[in-house]
């Protein structure tokens, strides 16, 4: 048994209400971390995770406080400690990596006067020292040649590049725990995978206890040796990673592991119903009571206590775990989707579209000459059915949204043009378009919070589209709005109701029910569920997929996870620096991944599965702009042939099963290069 | 008749609103205290008339500079007015024409910094830098050219006043839009294909209402002092008017013997701005915004 280096005791944290109440957000925490193991704290926002990851640093957020309950590291009580006994601590005994790296470095400050000044605080090294302890810091973190790094500004690197420089300042003090939250959010899959592995390669080589809090379950999966799932301020769940995630006993953590989509799985997740209590509402019974479908009548009365099972090594907060314990069925809870046979009816023809965001000087603009000889989005050719969910996939700044915003008329295309209905091209210009193409055509955003006005009711939100296209008033545009939430499942009761009176989830649906209001033909998702928690996530998705086989929407999904895309696409287009690389039906995109970079996405994508671990074949490079000339992938290309890729622009190449791709190299010869692999 | 209704209804919540916020304002001291001088003035500038003891223009050269009495509690002027009588009434003018210059001011300070920041561009460039260089010139020298070339009614003074403080909401206006302008909601509505005016008045007018009001009763704080010091030079109301302004001005002279004639006004003036600034800051309190940053709280 190796020796316990944090301990926490009954710890309770809450906040006093406006009335003076006092609401706990975190509920009697108790567990403890050992010496060289990585913890992975997971819960859906709002859980107190974060919470509890702060107050292992002996940090309470202001507006909180400690209503009981210590923190003990080492020896030392960390929350009755004063700011300078603190100051001691943190950094050089506990370090935290904080979520957003770009955010946490100070902007107008160089990389290895940053670092200097974290080794300056918590070490006693002299000046020679110190710089011997820059380069080999940042060289602990895999950053190509640290001299020139150490010179460089923050912006000058990239969001991996930053979120490494933050660990590798988080090691300056030789730290014994490293707190680390959501680390990874922000991040690209690709980058995402290798950060990951670099956390992993640290924990091993300097024996560092690390706190990993995270609502992401693939990520957790990969670095943790122990996970606790929270729920509501509580731990429902702890134990060994691969038992939590193999076997989940709790039916909260049952019913999480089943509503994410994975790649290994066609359809849709399963979802929960419901969401997260509150702070302050729930008075007695089990938290979890309300969307358990194990509940019983003493649920409802009593609260669950945290019990220890000696054989599972595992604690877990419920009265029924023995039935989850018994179920060994490894049935994956998925609602499969009815794969129609989609008639070749195209509803939308991309034409060689190309987009730029350069700015063309006046007199090119009079002339109507094309200055941009590289614009951000080239060469792209999709045409796409009636009624089919067509997914466009591929890291940040891949152009996938630069798409969808021209699809939609709010960015002009600089060349090819964008036919609907196979009889009208789309005016370039918003103003040009008539009523019932612009009816035609709607838009969901990533994030509820924006896409709502904050200052209307649900009732005027809907009533807007329903006004300005149907001409609708008084008592029929009503019935319509109650007619739009009863088809999202929400009730009329909503309609007085603002936006932040809904949850996340609640504000998504009402998003969607205003698109559909419009009656559109195509439906624009913009990354829709990448900013709501994974149960709410799977509600919402199979609410987009029951609407569309009601109404035969076709939709156009942006996303840049892989597994959602899976879940809900018929057809996939992969795009690396705005120019496609391969599409295809997304069943054999997914299982024969021909184009390399199609290759290396789907091999960084993180599985919630221990065993299953992510594939590292390119370079984690960032590139900023696309190549002048050849292929687009050539800067990281794990298959690159020399010199024709890099002059010569692929051609179009399509498999038996209907992939088509773009590369030099034959197709069934990549077939066969990752069959062997 | 149902859409009567829903008006009706819709009215309702408006007054709820507004009570709500004026419950939230006088729950803190600071609030509280604002808006009971606020209103302690308002009151008076109505009731003013009926309340006061004396002719406020009775000049009586035998009654000159007395000191306050049980019979003239602020004591008498110069020419022998009452005090007392010409301080309840002084504020009458300068309340009525500022707030109604605060209103122009919001009205065409709001509305053109919406539309800049909506539109941008090289219309928001040009006008922008006409704010600016409006900005640059001292505001009294202005408003002393156009008062000695119009004169000094009511109609020359309102909209004069009006527009030089409404440069300073423009900009604030044109701010706040910019950081609702990028939100998805806005383009949303553009994708929707409304026009400009429905985004103005359906989108963004809700979102920064509040901060422009805000501005528009600090403003409302500024101009008053503005038009104490344009009487103050004489170029405000003319006399027999009584004017706190005017009061003071002509008074000072006299101070070191009859300090009763301009602290009356002086606390007049200095209570009204106090109490419009405390209710201002209280307003954006109850509003949730920060005035320091203008930011959300």
């Amino acid at each position: 048994m190796s020796e316990i280096i944090q301990k926490v005791k009954n710890l309770s944290v809450g906040f006093k209400s406006q009335k003076g109440h006092e609401i706990s957000i975190l509920k009697n925490i108790t567990t403890n971390i050992k010496k060289g193991e990585t913890v992975g704290i997971v819960g859906e926002s709002g859980s107190g995770k974060s919470t509890l990851a702060l107050a292992m640093m002996g940090y309470v957020k202001q507006g909180l406080f400690k209503m009981g309950g210590e923190c003990i590291f080492n020896s030392f009580n960390l929350l009755n400690m004063n700011n300078r006994e603190l100051e001691k601590i943190r950094g050089r005994k506990i370090a935290m990596i904080p979520q957003n790296a770009g955010q946490a470095l100070t902007p107008n400050l160089k990389i290895g006067y940053q670092i200097d000044e974290a080794l300056k605080l918590h070490t006693n090294f002299n000046k020679n020292e110190r710089e011997k302890k820059i380069s080999e810091l940042l060289n602990k973190v895999r950053l190509p040649s640290p001299e020139t790094i150490a010179l460089r500004y923050p912006h000058e690197l990239s969001g991996g590049q930053q979120q490494r420089v933050a660990v590798g300042m988080a090691l300056a003090g030789n730290p014994d725990l490293l707190l680390l939250d959501e680390p990874t959010t922000g991040l690209d899959v690709t980058t995402q995978a290798h950060v990951l592995e670099l956390l992993n390669f640290i924990a091993k080589d300097t024996g560092t206890s690390m706190v990993y809090v995270s609502h992401d379950l693939g990520a957790i999966a990969q670095v943790s040796d122990r996970i606790i799932v929270m729920y509501s301020g509580e731990i429902v769940l702890e134990g060994p990673a691969r038992d939590i995630l193999k076997r989940p006993i709790h039916p909260y953590t049952y019913g999480l592991l089943n509503s994410i989509p994975k790649l290994s799985l066609a359809g849709l997740p399963g979802s929960m119903p419901g969401s997260q209590p509150q702070p302050g509402t729930k008075k007695e019974g089990c938290s979890f009571y309300d969307r358990c479908n194990l509940a019983e009548e003493k649920c409802k009365k009593n609260s669950p206590d945290l019990e220890y099972i000696n054989e599972l090594k595992t604690s877990v907060r419920c009265f029924n775990y023995k039935k989850l314990l018994k179920d060994k069925s490894k049935k994956q809870l998925s609602t499969s989707r009815n794969e129609k046979n989609i008639k070749i009816n195209e509803i939308l023809n991309l034409t060689d579209v190309s987009i730029s965001y350069a700015k063309q000087k006046l007199l090119d603009q009079i002339l109507n000459k094309i200055t941009d000889t590289n614009p951000t989005v080239k060469d792209i050719n999709i045409d796409i059915n009636k009624g089919e969910t067509i997914a466009l996939v591929g890291e940040s700044g891949s152009g996938k949204s630069t798409i969808l915003k021209s699809i939609a008329g709010l960015l002009r295309t600089k060349e090819g043009n964008i036919k609907f209905n196979q009889d009208r091209i789309l005016s370039n210009d918003l103003k040009k378009r008539n009523s019932s193409d612009l009816r035609a055509i709607q838009l969901i955003f990533q994030n509820p919070d924006e896409s709502l006005n904050p200052n209307h009711t649900v009732e005027e939100i809907l009533a807007q589209p329903l006004k300005l296209y149907f001409g609708l008033s008084g008592e029929k545009l009503k019935n319509n709005i109650i007619d739009l939430l009863e088809k999202v499942r929400l009730g009329k009761f909503y309609m007085t109701r603002y936006p932040r009176q809904l949850s996340g989830g609640e504000k998504q649906r009402v998003a969607v029910a205003r698109a559909f209001a419009a009656k559109p033909d195509i439906i624009l998702c913009d990354e829709v569920t990448s900013a709501l928690d994974v149960s709410v996530q799977a509600a919402v998705l199979n609410l987009l997929q029951k609407l569309k086989e009601d109404f035969g929407t076709t939709y156009i999904f942006v996303s840049h996870d892989l597994a959602v895309v899976r879940a809900i696409s018929d057809r996939v287009a992969v795009l690396y620096q705005g120019r496609l690389c391969e599409i295809g039906p997304s069943k054999n995109v997914y299982k024969f991944p021909s184009h390399p970079y199609t290759e290396v996405l789907l091999g960084a994508v993180l599985e919630p599965d221990p065993d299953i671990k992510p594939k590292l074949v390119a370079e984690d490079i960032v590139e900023d702009k696309p190549p002048e000339k050849g292929c687009c992938f050539q800067g990281r290309c794990p298959r690159i042939l020399g010199d024709k890729c890099k002059n010569e622009t692929p051609p179009w190449q399509i498999g038996d099963n209907g992939n088509a791709i773009r590369c030099h190299i034959n197709i069934k010869e990549l077939e066969n290069i990752q069959n062997g692999n | 008749m149902e859409i009567n209704k829903a008006k009706v209804n819709k009215k309702k919540s408006i007054f709820k609103k507004i009570s709500e916020v004026l419950l939230t304002m006088a729950s803190k001291p600071s609030g509280f205290i604002g808006l009971s001088i606020l209103v302690f003035h308002i009151l008076l500038a109505f009731l003013s008339p009926f309340l006061a003891p004396y002719d406020f223009k009775a000049i009586d050269p035998s009654l000159m500079l007395q000191a306050p009495s049980s019979e003239y509690w602020f004591g008498t002027d110069s020419l022998g007015r009452d005090v007392f009588t010409r301080t309840i009434m002084g504020g009458r003018t300068a309340l009525t024409i500022t707030f109604f210059g605060s209103l122009i001011a919001l009205l065409w300070g709001g509305l053109l910094g919406i539309f800049c920041g909506l539109v941008g561009g090289k219309i928001d460039d040009v006008v922008m830098r006409v704010v600016d260089a409006f900005l640059s010139i001292p505001w009294i020298l202005a408003m002393l050219l156009i008062v000695s070339l119009l004169g000094t009614s009511t109609q020359v003074l309102i909209p004069a006043l009006g527009f030089f403080y409404g440069k300073g909401i423009v900009r604030v206006a044109r701010a706040a839009t910019h950081d609702v302008i990028a939100k998805d909601f806005i383009v949303s509505a553009r994708a929707r294909g409304h026009s400009n005016l429905s985004i103005i008045w359906n989108e963004i007018i809700p979102n920064v209402r509040d901060a422009i009001l805000v501005e528009g009763a600090m403003r409302w704080s500024w101009m008053l002092l503005g038009f104490s010091s344009l009487s103050f030079l004489g170029f405000g109301v003319s006399p027999p008017t009584p004017d706190w302004g005017l009061m003071i001005s002509n008074a000072r002279g006299l101070m070191s013997f009859a300090y009763w004639a301009v602290i009356a006004p002086i606390v007049g003036l200095s209570s009204l701005i106090i109490g419009i600034n405390l209710t201002a800051d209280a307003f954006a309190k109850a509003l949730g915004i920060d005035r320091s940053t203008k930011a959300p709280v």
